[in-house]
């Protein structure tokens, strides 16, 4: 009988598939990978070769250069792939652009590796397809009963209605680079904000990469400009890190909002000095963890990384067998 | 309930004073009737009801879900309250989630039992876990959300374009979810009549003295002194049979102090200190603030502590007698009906500030310098008041002057700095600092004796965070241990008002209203202060 651990077994390096022999987002240099997004903790430079969505790879070209790995294949969402005995398929995500759950066949068995991924709509990806399968490998960054994102178009409100109470201020977004920057800038244009929103220099490249495919993110202008000096009343979108730090004195005694998921619990708010924290997550939150393994009813969950033991025991409590991989090397939403 | 909830949510959050008032302020204004005065009670703390205890909402969380998953969230949170609004398990179906309004109205006619039973069906009926936790905190009666009563005030002031002291006057004759109020604030309607009996009158406050200034253009013969007492400002009423004791922002502290409550038998509104005064042969001496400490923020008083700490007034002005209003006339006269009114009341609870004479600014700088024996050794400097100034409420410029004591001086070194917030949230402006103690074997190691967080400017704020920045050995999360050796580090001049011992520093002394005075950027740390130099200042306090 086929095990599924003989198809794909944790490993210091990451998830490894033997019959196949590549590795699912290594976090140390192999020989083969199959990468399911640009983050940098799931993908990284000096690979082998690659196979990843063609956004992935654009993604990992703009950020370590065109040598990142010795040769890069990209693969469509739903086009299956073959690395020798294994049949590998990526499908959309949801995370950040060009995200991708890895999907595994051999001999009759199908194992689906889920990177990260969240189930809720976002105007710069694709949304994620469920994919029946035996073992579902998850996420649990959000693993707690306690992380349940509201609705993300709510949160944009929270920040343009402190916008227009507050015009004599400027709105600093702390938002990761990849992926929550774009998605806030697009929300912030669903909902009617057309000026210009202003930007730190650590996010032109992959605003810029966006707009090549074909995310519009509207009018755009660098945060840091001797033409300008006064920033009452605008949005600035700008990572995390610079909330506090010296950066961000540039501003008008600035609204410090932060958007993550993280911001859930008030003290990671205040510990940040965060004035306005925005819940939005590019992360599936606990309901949507616990519906996915409800809808999929894999054979057996396997979790990866985030608080395991917490979506283990509600995945057990409720009839699917569930076991923590703890891969280590990958990052919390936001803790950079 | 949901506006409400984020109006919460956002002034928990939110450090700036103007902010809060701008929050606090939109709110009342785009909020209906009934719901925004109950919010405004909510914040100035003018609600009660039967207050639910936490512990049975956890009983409550843990018939809906895993215990376990419970526990975890609670151990990864950290807070009970919060916890339970996060993982509160959604219940399609349940009742639509309720106005505030209906909730303060049910929790006020509800008892015990009731309470529980109303709290877990709104719990349910709640789609936001912001929502939840406002409604958590609102059920344990103390909101805590670094917002006071008095700025709750100025923010519906703020509403009206009105001053705050003219709330103030109103807020006792008004009752939640004061329509009224806003009808006038909103100019729909007359002004709300004060005319209630046992109301608060907004306080006449003074102007600190610019020493460099004020003296050479001021002229003695126009102004009386008196000491000013380390209390804390209190108006005494007693109108038509109605008792009350307020703070000068118009708290009501009646049922704190029984003892001083009851101090007045004619009708009279009457403005001083409240201060512990034990009766010794020639009239009453006053006691340190540490030991009216002692009777402060208690809920329940027993006639032990009342015998132990025994509260009264020291009065100062006499706002009313009887039933007229004595605001419109001048100093001088209130002063002659006050000293007339206390000596009737013949009380051990209220007695008399005594006027101190002087002919010249200088012979009041060497009194204020020097005090007489007595009383005056512990006064926290003089109070100028000019004899033809009538009562104003607010702080006027120019009839009352402040001019305290010199503050007590140390050399202390930086320790420990901390980021602040709101606008200072990308500079470490909260500082720790410590004086030398010497162990026996003669090694000299820094201990903490306070932090302070003000006193520099927003220059020499830069240059501090930056050395922060430059000398960090350690850091805690916002907090930042600083390079403080005998030759490497930073000493400030702190300036502070008092000592007093205390169990939970490090020190075993605390300071009062301590501040940085310089910043010594020229003195090397093994020249700041020892500990034993507070601990002698300590002994010389407490001789006084």
């Amino acid at each position: 009988m086929t095990r599924p651990q003989d198809l794909l077994c944790p490993k210091p390096e990451g998830l490894y598939c033997a019959p196949g022999d590549f590795y699912v987002d290594p976090v140390r240099t192999v020989a083969r990978a199959v990468i399911t997004h640009g983050h940098g903790d799931h993908a990284r430079a000096g690979h082998g070769a690659v196979l990843a969505t063609e956004a992935t790879l654009d993604i990992m070209a703009e950020r370590y250069g065109l040598a990142f790995a010795e040769s890069a294949q990209a693969a469509a969402y739903g086009e299956s792939v073959a690395r020798d005995a294994v049949e590998v398929t990526l499908v959309p995500a949801g995370h950040v652009l060009g995200s991708a759950q890895v999907v595994v066949r051999w001999k009759g068995l199908t194992m689906v590796v889920s990177g990260d991924y969240k189930r809720r709509r976002d105007p710069t990806c694709a949304p994620f397809e469920p994919v029946p399968c035996d073992v579902f490998i998850s996420e649990a960054t959000f693993g707690l009963p306690v992380f349940r994102h509201p609705p993300d178009g709510h949160e944009i409100g929270r920040l343009l209605r402190s916008v227009a109470q507050f015009p004599e201020r400027a709105h600093l977004v702390g938002a990761y680079a990849l992926g929550k920057a774009q998605r806030i800038i697009c929300l912030l244009r669903e909902q009617g904000w057309t000026r210009t929103i202003y930007v730190h220099g650590a996010l032109e490249r992959l605003n810029a990469l966006y707009e090549r495919h074909r995310v519009d993110l509207g009018p755009l202008a660098p945060a840091t400009t001797a033409e300008r000096t006064d920033f009452a009343g605008e949005i600035i979108i700008a990572p995390p890190s610079t909330l506090q730090d010296r950066w961000s004195r540039r501003f008008p005694d600035p609204v410090a909002a932060f958007a993550s998921g993280w911001m859930r619990v008030r003290a990671r708010a205040r510990q940040r000095g965060v004035e306005l924290p925005l819940i939005i997550s590019d992360h599936a939150d606990w309901d949507e963890l616990t519906a996915t393994v409800d809808e999929l009813r894999p054979g057996e969950l396997w979790i990866t990384h985030g608080r395991e033991e917490a979506l283990a025991r509600w995945s057990d409590l409720h009839g699917v067998p569930a076991r923590a991989l703890e891969l280590v090397g990958y990052e919390e939403e936001g803790e950079d | 309930m949901r506006a409400f909830a984020e109006l919460l949510d956002r002034l928990s959050l939110t450090s700036s004073r103007n902010a809060k008032l701008t929050l606090v302020r939109d709110h009342l204004r785009e909020t209906p009737d009934p719901d925004r005065g109950w919010a405004l009670a909510a914040l100035t703390g003018d609600l009660s009801f039967h207050a639910a205890k936490p512990n049975f909402i956890r009983k409550a969380v843990e018939a809906r879900m895993d215990p376990q998953l419970f526990w975890w969230s609670y151990d990864y949170v950290g807070d009970l309250a919060e916890t339970v609004a996060l993982v509160w398990p959604r219940r399609p179906g349940a009742n639509r989630e309720p106005e505030l309004a209906e909730v303060v109205e049910a929790l006020r006619t509800a008892n015990r039992a009731e309470v529980q039973r109303l709290i877990e069906g709104w719990l349910d009926a709640m789609q936001e876990p912001r929502e939840r936790w406002a409604l958590l905190k609102l059920m344990t009666g103390a909101l805590r959300v670094g917002l006071s009563a008095r700025l709750a005030k100025q923010a519906a002031a703020d509403l009206g374009g009105v001053d705050v002291a003219e709330v103030e006057e109103l807020w006792h004759a008004l009752h939640p979810p004061y329509e009224d109020l806003f009808a006038w604030l909103e100019g729909r309607s007359e002004k709300p009549s004060a005319e209630h009996p046992g109301r608060f009158r907004p306080a006449m406050l003074a102007q600190a003295i610019d020493e460099a200034v004020d003296f050479a253009r001021l002229d003695p013969a126009d102004y009386s002194a008196e000491w000013k007492w380390d209390g804390i400002r209190v108006q005494l009423v007693r109108e038509a049979g109605v008792r009350r004791l307020y703070t000068r922002t118009g708290d009501d502290i009646s049922r704190t102090f029984p003892d001083v409550v009851d101090a007045l038998f004619e009708d009279g509104v009457v403005d001083g200190e409240l201060l512990i005064l034990r009766r010794g042969p020639n009239g009453n001496s006053v006691a340190s603030f540490a030991e009216l400490q002692q009777r402060l923020n208690r809920k329940v008083v027993d006639a032990k502590l009342m015998a132990k700490y025994p509260a009264g007034v020291r009065a100062y002005d006499l706002l009313a007698e009887g039933q007229e209003d004595l605001r419109a006339l001048t100093f001088a006269e209130r002063r002659k009906r006050l000293e007339a009114f206390v000596e009737r009341q013949a009380s051990p609870r209220v007695d008399l500030s005594p006027l101190q004479p002087f002919e010249s600014w200088p012979e009041l700088a060497g009194l204020r310098a020097d005090p007489p024996p007595g009383d005056p050794q512990i006064a926290e400097g003089v109070m100028l008041k000019r004899w033809d100034s009538i009562y104003e409420a607010g702080r006027p410029k120019g009839p009352w002057f402040k001019w305290k004591r010199d503050p007590y001086l140390v050399d202390a070194v930086l320790m420990y700095a901390q980021r602040g917030h709101g606008k200072r949230s990308s500079f470490y402006s909260d500082y720790t600092f410590g004086v030398w103690t010497e162990s026996e074997d003669g090694r000299r190691a820094l201990t903490p004796v306070g932090k302070a967080y003000f006193g520099f400017t927003d220059e020499e704020l830069k240059q501090i965070d930056k050395f922060v920045r430059d000398n960090t050995t350690e850091r805690f999360g916002p907090v930042r241990a600083v390079r403080a050796e005998p030759h490497a580090g930073l000493v400030f001049e702190v300036a502070f008002e008092g000592l007093q011992r205390s169990g939970r520093h490090r020190s075993g002394v605390a300071m009062r209203f301590p501040r940085i005075s310089r910043i010594r950027w020229d003195k090397p740390p093994a020249e700041a202060d020892e500990l034993a130099t507070l601990e002698r200042m300590l002994a010389q306090m407490e001789t006084q």
